[in-house]
């Protein structure tokens, strides 16, 4: 089982990105997903954050605990999110928006420069596929073909084809990085004991 | 007389989709054959009533956001009476509002279907996060002698799945029937399917088509005090409709006699049939020392602990009511008699326990796992509880 | 009166076809002006030659709330203050249908305040009518939102000092097409103009003042009904077209009366349909047909079908 943490400021699509990886998850990755997110006038700017439980087996609880994935795409979420990461989890952070604390070696760091890649790409707000294509490279956690057939209901028609770049964008992105890793598992300490 | 058809594909978004549970229900509605649905804002359960808006038109069906609750389940009342399956949806303080003419759709015996997606109360509570406080405000809220049926999904596949079971029920015994969400279930993602409408099933109105001149809009005594066919407006009947006391004919009758047979049949159909309507599931129960009796979303939690449970040896049973109204007696009853205690999760300071106590009798323990709501269960604080009642 | 004389009494009154004669005799007291406007009520439909059974009347709580009860229609007795979101129901549930809201100043004005403006406000295709006797009656004489400033109510023992509603500005501002005002003495006008609000599309109100004798008239030192008809023959106004602004009512004051509001504005269904049509094109079509319709009409296909074989 696997526990996700997607998290950013308003805006940055971070409720998208959840939506979009669990669909492709529970959909066409023959697995099961469970999405929940913030809600209210609490939940509006500020940290914003959507959380996903991945699970081989029917999901029971729905909240994350304990996760083993981190996406931070703001300082603020990085700032309030970061500790409650499990230890060896793996923590995917938007590297020109967020300034780290110096590596202890705890958790697994994954830099990306996600809305720069995606300004080259024509608009930053495609920087949440982005981050959905290198989150798909380092944690194995959904497959490509997945969330391509996933986006058509969930990115405007007209973006389609454009979102399918960023995302093929930070997956290749991702690759190149696990690459350089020399293809270690980077999963082991993320995963959280499941019931099955 | 039940008749079943087939749905009306109209109503059906055949698939698999990632949905949460409060667009499951609109859909589950749709499919169902409901096409009026009055409703007001209000969190969590919002999204259901923006779901049917936009739904509805190629749907054939209508949605009209009234002025309040009380006027939302008022229009029900028309709706229903008007010819339509109807809907609407809420939470805790819109679902105080309703309470009166909840007593009127009783009273009156109009099917609908009323869901509430239940947050924290009382008052304005925590409009955002989850509770399930209102298991006894559905059975007892409006005033009066009454029975419900409230079914309580735990997935936003059964948000669909109960939906039409909810209209089919409503159909069946002429009776507002509940489906008691929660903000957990209400605002979760999870892949729902829904089948195609040549496999729903979908309990027709039982429409009379009788001689006009022997039409009576009520029945009393009937066999399992089963209820009598309707009409809708419009049809030549010229029939009388009142939440006062009345006979057969509608005419109201301010008598103690009238009293006892109007009230005696709106309680009966549904305990007379109370087997019939009652849906659980079950497991392990045979030889197990400790039950974990749960609904709603705590199910889910109460498995995990009933799993921690077993694999420290402790023989735990796990029983999840789909139905809390009418109550499973027999089935706690029976629980009761075999085992050492009985364990009762529920997001409030404890509701339905109560009733669990009341049907035990002191045959076994009876432990509460209350909460003042607004979050699940840690499943630890319900594994505590199942070994405090073996000990 | 015994069987017999009860049975023919019901069978020879000209309301027969109109009222539930099973049901008589009604709780109204003598001198109550409710019966007049329910009789009023009863020409218009007669004289309109609209279809009774496409006819639906819905009541509130209270002395007028029992019209529904006593009228030969399809009718409901709603809760105290509701009768307006029951008939928008089965207005919008059932489109073909007239729907009359026949109620007290209490019910449509303080408990069911809301509905009204709201129901005035998105012209629903119903008629509002109200017998306004300035109490509620049947709970025995206490003040409403349109018992007269310095009126004596059980609940205002030494003159009430609130300011009361004029029910025709309300119903104006906030968007009713049709508003007129009588008295339970104008019979015929009361009667032509609910004939009038049935043929109305969009929202309709009606307003008649009329006279609770046993306990506003009494509590007032007013006298009996007839006391009450020789006011309104004497103070009632005819002032057809009057700024709505200008017809409120004081304590046995001058009363205007007429038709102060008739215009034309889409109803709320029918800017429903106008958008649905425009997401959907032809292909929109509001609620299919019941099980028994579509096999009738499915019936009558074939019967058809086999006439012309022959």
């Amino acid at each position: 089982m696997m526990e996700v943490r997607f998290s950013g400021f308003g805006g940055q699509g971070i409720v998208r990105c959840a939506l979009i990886t669990g669909k492709a998850i529970s959909l066409y990755d023959n697995k099961f997903a469970t999405m929940t997110q913030s809600f209210g006038p609490e939940a509006r700017g500020g940290a914003c954050s959507s959380q996903l439980v991945v699970s081989e087996s029917r999901v029971l609880y729905p909240y994350v605990t304990v996760p083993g994935v981190l996406v931070a795409l703001s300082q603020e979420a990085y700032n309030l999110y970061e500790p409650e990461l499990g230890n060896g989890g793996i923590l995917i952070v938007e590297q020109d928006l967020v300034k780290q604390k110096p590596d202890t070696g705890r958790v697994q760091v994954f830099p990306v420069p996600a809305t720069r890649f995606a300004e080259e790409l024509g608009n930053r707000l495609f920087a949440n596929l982005v981050v959905i294509g290198f989150f798909a490279a380092v944690t194995k956690c959904v497959t490509p073909d997945a969330v391509k057939k996933a986006l058509p209901e969930l990115v405007p028609g007209r973006f389609l084809k454009a979102n399918i770049q960023a995302f093929d964008k930070g997956y290749s992105y991702g690759n190149e990085i696990m690459a350089a890793k020399s293809g270690a598992s980077v999963m082991a300490d993320a995963m959280s004991e499941g019931v099955e | 007389m039940v008749r079943k058809v087939k749905a009306d594909p109209k109503g059906v978004l055949e698939g698999p989709h990632f949905m949460d549970g409060d667009h499951a229900l609109a859909e589950g509605a749709l499919a169902a054959g409901c096409r009026f649905f009055a409703g007001y804002p209000i969190t969590p359960s919002t999204e259901t009533a923006e779901r049917f808006a936009e739904r509805c038109p190629e749907a054939g069906g209508l949605f009209i956001q009234m002025e309040d609750e009380i006027a939302s389940i008022t229009a029900l009342i028309g709706g229903a009476w008007g010819g339509q399956k109807v809907m609407t949806v809420t939470s805790g303080p819109g679902f105080s509002l309703m309470m009166e003419n909840i007593g009127l759709a009783c009273m009156t015996e109009t099917p609908m279907v009323i869901a509430n997606v239940q947050r924290g109360g009382p008052s304005t509570g925590l409009p955002t996060l989850t509770a399930q406080q209102e298991m006894m405000q559905v059975r007892w809220g409006s005033h009066g002698d009454y029975r419900v049926i409230a079914l309580v999904p735990d997935s936003p596949q059964e948000c669909f799945d109960l939906a039409i079971e909810a209209f089919n029920l409503s159909e069946t015994y002429r009776t507002p029937v509940f489906i008691m969400t929660d903000e957990t279930v209400g605002h979760m993602h999870e892949k729902v399917v829904i089948p195609p409408a040549s496999e729903i099933e979908v309990v027709e109105r039982n429409w009379y088509t009788g001689p006009k001149d022997q039409y009576k809009p009520y029945k009393f005594g009937a066999e399992n005090h089963m209820p009598g066919p309707m009409v809708k407006v419009g049809d030549g009947y010229r029939f009388h409709v009142t939440g006062l006391v009345h006979d057969e004919r509608g005419y109201p009758q301010a008598t103690v006699e009238a009293g006892k047979i109007n009230i005696t049949h709106i309680i009966e159909k549904i305990d007379s049939n109370a087997d019939k309507i009652i849906r659980f599931e079950a497991d392990q129960l045979e030889g197990a020392e400790v039950v974990v009796v749960s609904y709603g979303i705590t199910s889910r939690i109460a498995i995990k602990a009933v799993m921690d449970a077993r694999k420290q040896g402790i023989k735990t049973g796990n029983f999840r009511m789909i139905t809390a109204w009418p109550f499973p007696e027999k089935q706690i009853r029976e629980i009761a008699s075999k085992v050492k205690a009985i364990v009762v999760p529920e997001i409030n300071y404890g509701q339905m326990v109560r009733e669990v106590e009341r049907v035990a009798g002191g045959r076994c323990k009876v432990i509460s796992v209350n909460s003042t709501g607004g979050a699940v269960h840690d499943p630890s604080e319900i594994l505590a509880a199942i070994k405090e009642g073996r000990s | 009166m015994n069987q017999n004389a009860n049975a023919s009494f019901a069978q020879d009154n000209p309301m027969s076809q109109f009222l539930r004669m099973e049901r008589m005799p009604h709780i109204w007291c003598p001198g109550c002006g409710i019966g007049t406007v329910v009789t009023a009520f009863a020409e218009a439909i007669k004289k309109s030659g609209l279809d009774l059974d496409k006819i639906a009347i819905v009541s509130g709580i209270g002395c007028t709330g029992r019209t529904a009860g006593y009228v030969k229609l399809d009718s409901f007795h709603s809760t105290h203050g509701r009768a307006i979101p029951l008939a928008t129901g089965l207005k919008l549930a059932n489109p073909e249908m007239k729907v009359v809201v026949f109620s007290g100043d209490g019910d449509l004005f303080s408990i069911g305040g809301n509905h009204f403006i709201h129901a005035a406000r998105r012209n629903m295709d119903i008629t509002v009518v109200c017998v306004n006797n300035f109490t509620y009656g049947m709970t025995g004489g206490q003040m409403t939102p349109t018992t007269p400033n310095t009126a004596n109510a059980s609940t205002t023992p030494f003159g009430n000092y609130e300011f009361p509603f004029s029910l025709p500005f309300l119903a104006d501002a906030c968007g009713a097409t049709y508003v007129a005002r009588w008295t339970s003495l104008h019979a015929r006008q009361i009667s032509a103009s609910i004939k009038e609000a049935l043929n109305h599309k969009g929202f309709s109100f009606i307003e008649v003042i009329a006279p609770c004798t046993t306990l506003y008239q009494r509590r007032n030192r007013l006298g009996d009904g007839l006391d009450a008809l020789e006011y309104y023959q004497n103070d009632a106004e005819i002032a057809h077209g009057i700024d709505t602004r200008e017809v409120d009512i004081g304590y046995q004051s001058k009363i205007k009366i007429g038709k102060f509001v008739e215009r034309d504005k889409p109803t709320y269904l029918e800017n429903v349909n106008q958008k649905y049509t425009n997401v959907l094109g032809d292909e929109y079509q509001l609620y299919g047909k019941t099980t028994p319709e579509k096999e009738a009409e499915a019936k009558a296909k074939a019967e058809a079908a086999a006439k012309g074989a022959v």
